[in-house]
C-alpha cells in the first residue's frame, strides 16, 4: 500500500512532481504511466526515501520509507537506472543487500534461479545485457519477500519471451495480495498487465482510473463507411460538429456521429453501404490524446533550441 | 539463460530479519572483498610497503662503501623501513575514495540506501570495514618491511636498530596507523565529493600539491603553517625524531585524526541531508 498526498518535488526552480495524490492498493497491479520526463522516476525515488519531497507526503505500508526497520521486507524496488555496481557479480550484489537484513544465502540462490540467472550469477554485472540487468533488478526487489513492489520500467530491454514472463510474474505477485506499482511510458504494455492506472504528465496527475474507463474516456466517436455513393453520403452527413474525411475513393471516416446515426441516414436516402465500422481509439491514441499537451519536450521545441 | 515457462511465483521467505549495524558491517565486508579493484589496490599497497624498503636497503647497502660521511649520517634505518608507507598511501587513498564513489558512479548507492534508509549505518560500516582491512594488511607489511630492510642492511653491518630501541616500535606501528587514518580521510572525501575523479583530485591537492606550494611563502609563514597541514601532521605521527618545525608524534596524530573526524562528520551530515 502506497499513499501519496500532494507530493511535490522541485529540483532548483524546475518542478518535477507537482501536487500528486494517489493510492496504490494491495492485490492489484497499478500502472504508472506518463511520457518520458513526466516525473515517474522522481515519484518512485520519493516513495523510496532516496529524495526528500519539497512538499506533501508519501507513506508505504503506513510509514515513511525511512522509518521502516526492515525496509526490504516492506518494499521491493527495481530502479530504472541500474542500481548495481558493475564490477561485482550478481551473486555478491544480492548477497550484500541480503546481509543488511540478515537474509540467508539460500534465499539469494533461490531468487537467482527464479529470475533465470544461474549460469551467469558469478559473472561481473558489467557484462550483463539490459534484459539480464532487469532480471537481476527483479531478484533484488523480491529479496525480502515484500508486501509492496515498486518497479520502474521493468520490461525495458526484455525480449518478447521475457516480457511475457514479467507480466505473468507481476500478475502472480498481485494475486498473492501484494501492492504492485509498475511504471511505463508504453500504454500498450500497461494495458496487458495493469488493473488500475495512474497517469501523469509534467509531474501532474492526469488520470487515476481503471484501464477500461481510461480507454472509454479518451475514445473518440468515429465511424468508417465504405459506399459507392460516397459524395452523396458525405453531403448528407456534414453538419455542425461533424467532419468527414476520405483517405481512399469510396471510403469515408466520419467523426462526431455514431454508427447508428450514419446507418439510419443512409437507409433514409437509399444509399448502399458496403461497410459500417465504429472506430475505437487504440490505447496508444487514448494515451497520446490525454498526455500530448503535457509532454515535456515536444519535437518542435527541440528544433527551436537547435 | 533459461526462463521458466511454467507458472512464475515468488517463493516466500520464512524468517524476516531487520537492519542492524552488525548486519550492515557484514554487508560492507562482502561488498569490499567482492570487487577486483579492491583486491588489486590492497595487493599493490602491501607489495609497495614491503618491496620499496627492501629495494632502498639493498641500494644503500651496495653503495655504502662509496658514500661520503655526510651522506651516511643522513641515512636513517627507519626512513628506509617506512619508505613504502609513502607510496602505499597513494593506493590506500585511491581505494578509500573508490569505496564510496564507486557506488555513486554505478548507481549502487541507490540500492544500498534503499536497503538501509537510515543511511548512517552504511557510512560507519564502510569506514570500519575499510579501516580494519587496511590495518590488518598494513601492520604486518610495515613490520615485515622493517625486518627485511634490517636483514639486508645487517649484511654490511650498517644502520642497525631494533624494535626495542626508544620510539622505534611506536614509529613502525604508527606507520600502519597513519595509513588507516589516511584511508578513512580519503573515504570521507569521497563521500563528500561523490565523484571518483573529484575525490582523488581533492586528496592529491591536500597531500601532493599544497605542501610544496608552502615553500613559496616567507619561511616564517611556511614554518608556522606547514606543520599543521594534514600531510605534515600525519607524517610527524610516525617520525622518530621530528624536526624543529614539526609537531610531536602525539600532537601530529591527534591533529591528523581530528582532520579525518571532521571530514567524516561533514560526510555524515551530507549523506543524511542530500538526495541520493
Amino acid at each position: 500500500m502506497i499513499e501519496a498526498t500532494e507530493l511535490t518535488k522541485d529540483y532548483g526552480d524546475k518542478r518535477a512532481v507537482d501536487g500528486l495524490s494517489f493510492a496504490v492498493r494491495p492485490g492489484i497491479v497499478t500502472g504508472f504511466l506518463g511520457p518520458n520526463g513526466s516525473g515517474k522516476s522522481t515519484t518512485m525515488r520519493l516513495i523510496l526515501g532516496l529524495d526528500a519531497p519539497s512538499g506533501g507526503d508519501v507513506t508505504v505500508n503506513g510509514k515513511h520509507y525511512r522509518e521502516h526497520r526492515s525496509p526490504l521486507h516492506e518494499v521491493g524496488a527495481l530502479l530504472e537506472a541500474r542500481a548495481v555496481h558493475t564490477g561485482r557479480s550478481a551473486y555478491y550484489h544480492l548477497l550484500a543487500l541480503a546481509e543488511t537484513h540478515g537474509i540467508p544465502k539460500s534465499r539469494v540462490l533461490e531468487l537467482i534461479d527464479l529470475v533465470g540467472l544461474r549460469e551467469v550469477a558469478r559473472q561481473r554485472v558489467g557484462k550483463f545485457s539490459l534484459g539480464m540487468g532487469q532480471r537481476l533488478g527483479l531478484a533484488t526487489a523480491l529479496l525480502g519477500d515484500p508486501a509492496t513492489l515498486v518497479l520502474d520500467e521493468p520490461t525495458n530491454g526484455l525480449d518478447p519471451e521475457g516480457i511475457q514472463w514479467m507480466r505473468k510474474l507481476l500478475k502472480g505477485l498481485a494475486a498473492e495480495g501484494r501492492a504492485v506499482f509498475v511504471s511505463s511510458h508504453l500504454m500498450s504494455e500497461m494495458a496487458q498487465t495493469a488493473d488500475h492506472l495512474i497517469v501523469i504528465g509534467r509531474g501532474r496527475l492526469i488520470a487515476d482510473t481503471s484501464v477500461d474507463d481510461f480507454v472509454g474516456r479518451a475514445s473518440k466517436k468515429a465511424v468508417r463507411v465504405r459506399t459507392p455513393q460516397a459524395t452523396k453520403l458525405r453531403d448528407l452527413l456534414l453538419a455542425d460538429g461533424v467532419t468527414v474525411t476520405s483517405e481512399a475513393p469510396g471510403v469515408l471516416e466520419v467523426n462526431g456521429l455514431g454508427s447508428e446515426q450514419v446507418g439510419e441516414a443512409a437507409a433514409a436516402h437509399g444509399i448502399v453501404l458496403h461497410e459500417l465500422t465504429p472506430l475505437q481509439a487504440s490505447l496508444e491514441e487514448a494515451f497520446m490524446a490525454l498526455t500530448s499537451e503535457d509532454v515535456e519536450y515536444h519535437a518542435a521545441t527541440v528544433k527551436e533550441a537547435a | 539463460m533459461t526462463t521458466a515457462a511454467v507458472e512464475v511465483r515468488a517463493p516466500a521467505l520464512e524468517a524476516k530479519g531487520r537492519v542492524t549495524q552488525a548486519h550492515v558491517l557484514r554487508s560492507e565486508w562482502t561488498k569490499l572483498h567482492s570487487l577486483r579493484s579492491t583486491r588489486w589496490s590492497l595487493l599493490a599497497a602491501t607489495v609497495l610497503a614491503i618491496g620499496l624498503p627492501a629495494l632502498f636497503a639493498a641500494v644503500t647497502a651496495s653503495h655504502w662503501a662509496t658514500m661520503s660521511l655526510h651522506e651516511r649520517s643522513n641515512r636513517h634505518p627507519l626512513d628506509i623501513a617506512l619508505a613504502g608507507v609513502n607510496v602505499a598511501q597513494l593506493a590506500v587513498a585511491v581505494l578509500g575514495v573508490l569505496v564510496i564513489t564507486g557506488e555513486y558512479s554505478t548507481g549502487m548507492i541507490r540500492a544500498s540506501l534503499t536497503a538501509v534508509p537510515k543511511r548512517l549505518p552504511v557510512l560507519w560500516a564502510k569506514a570500519a570495514v575499510f579501516a580494519a582491512v587496511t590495518f590488518v594488511l598494513m601492520l604486518p607489511a610495515v613490520l615485515l618491511a622493517f625486518w627485511v630492510s634490517q636483514s639486508i642492511l645487517s649484511s654490511k653491518h650498517i644502520l642497525q636498530t631494533s624494535l626495542s630501541a626508544p620510539g622505534v616500535a611506536r614509529s613502525v606501528v604508527d606507520g600502519a596507523v597513519y595509513l588507516v587514518v589516511l584511508g578513512i580521510l580519503a573515504l570521507a572525501i569521497g563521500a563528500i565529493v561523490r565523484n571518483t575523479a573529484g575525490g582523488i583530485a581533492v586528496f592529491a591537492a591536500l597531500f601532493f600539491v599544497i605542501p610544496p606550494l608552502m615553500n613559496v611563502l616567507p619561511s616564517s609563514w611556511n614554518n608556522a603553517i606547514s606543520p599543521y597541514l594534514p600531510d605534515a601532521a600525519g607524517r610527524s605521527m610516525f617520525s622518530l625524531n621530528p624536526g624543529v618545525h614539526s609537531l610531536s608524534p602525539g600532537a601530529g596524530a591527534a591533529l591528523f585524526v581530528g582532520y579525518a573526524a571532521v571530514a567524516v562528520a561533514i560526510a555524515a551530515v551530507l549523506l543524511v541531508r542530500r538526495d541520493a
